[in-house]
């Protein structure tokens, strides 16, 4: 018997992880993938609730969350390229100019 | 019922695991990678809470879209070419600290409570309602929403372009 907890705890797992990975890493594109995982557990959290709760609402900002998070996914590759071409390193730590 | 709580087991084996090789392995591609499989767990398991039209859009946004702008981002780079790809973790100490913690806290939050009901699960909606909710009830946040998108797209092009703006 799967039950919400075990759905909650999953999520709860995936967001941990991506946690680690934005603490722990030091290459931008990993960060930017810990992000990707902690959006996603989110979104999981949003489907298991509603589906439990027999609502469809949790579904539909699912879909708002993941038309979000794929203008965040352009606009933040973007962001990297050009620092790249600029700084020519994706290390966080070098990555510093606006700290001062 | 045992079929789906080993399909269940099976899908939460793939995310939790490709999610720890995503965050943990010093290869970049094999970090890509790997997220693909996570996408494609969740997916999954969006199947199984009869969510079928958010996982198709999973598939869709994810799978097709975002994993691939992330490889564009790791080919353009130049990490496969350079030694960058082999990235190294730092930091071991704190973070685990502080995420073990986090994870008590989510563990103790999730099971200490009883919120939330372990009744059925919701039968599939109708892909009709759901479309009816966008257009009828949500309508403003839709369009918002697609303005939003095309503003990023567009600062996303002018940002990554050659030449000085």
């Amino acid at each position: 018997m799967v039950t919400l907890e075990h759905y909650l705890i999953l999520s709860g797992f995936m967001f941990v992880t991506g946690v680690v990975g934005v603490l722990t890493r030091r290459n931008a594109i990993v960060v930017f993938m810990s992000i990707e995982l902690m959006l996603n557990s989110a979104n999981l959290t949003f489907v298991a609730y509603s589906s439990f709760l027999g609502n469809v609402i949790g579904q539909l900002f699912v879909f708002f969350v993941m038309a979000v998070a794929a203008a965040e996914a352009a606009v933040g590759l973007a962001i990297l390229i050009a620092i790249y071409r600029n700084k020519a390193t994706l290390n966080i730590d070098e990555i510093n100019i606006l700290k001062w | 019922m045992t079929y789906y709580s080993l399909v269940f087991w099976l899908f939460a084996l793939i995310t939790v695991g490709s999610a720890f090789i995503v965050v943990m392995s010093k290869n970049l591609i094999y970090s890509v990678f790997s997220l693909l499989l996570t996408f494609f767990g969740v997916a999954g398991l969006y199947v199984l809470l009869s969510a079928d039209f958010i996982a198709i859009v999973q598939l869709i946004v994810y799978v097709g879209g975002i994993l691939i702008v992330l490889i564009f981002g790791v080919m353009l780079t130049g990490s496969v070419l350079t030694e960058g790809l082999k990235t190294n973790v730092t930091n071991m100490l704190l973070g685990s600290v502080a995420t073990g913690a986090l994870a008590g806290l989510l563990i103790l939050l999730f099971t200490n409570n009883n919120l939330y009901p372990n009744t059925q699960v919701l039968t599939p909606v109708p892909l009709k309602d759901i479309s009816r909710l966008f257009i009828v009830d949500y309508l403003v946040l839709f369009e918002l929403l697609g303005v939003l998108l095309l503003a990023a797209l567009i600062g996303a092009a002018s940002i990554g372009r050659k030449e000085k703006v």
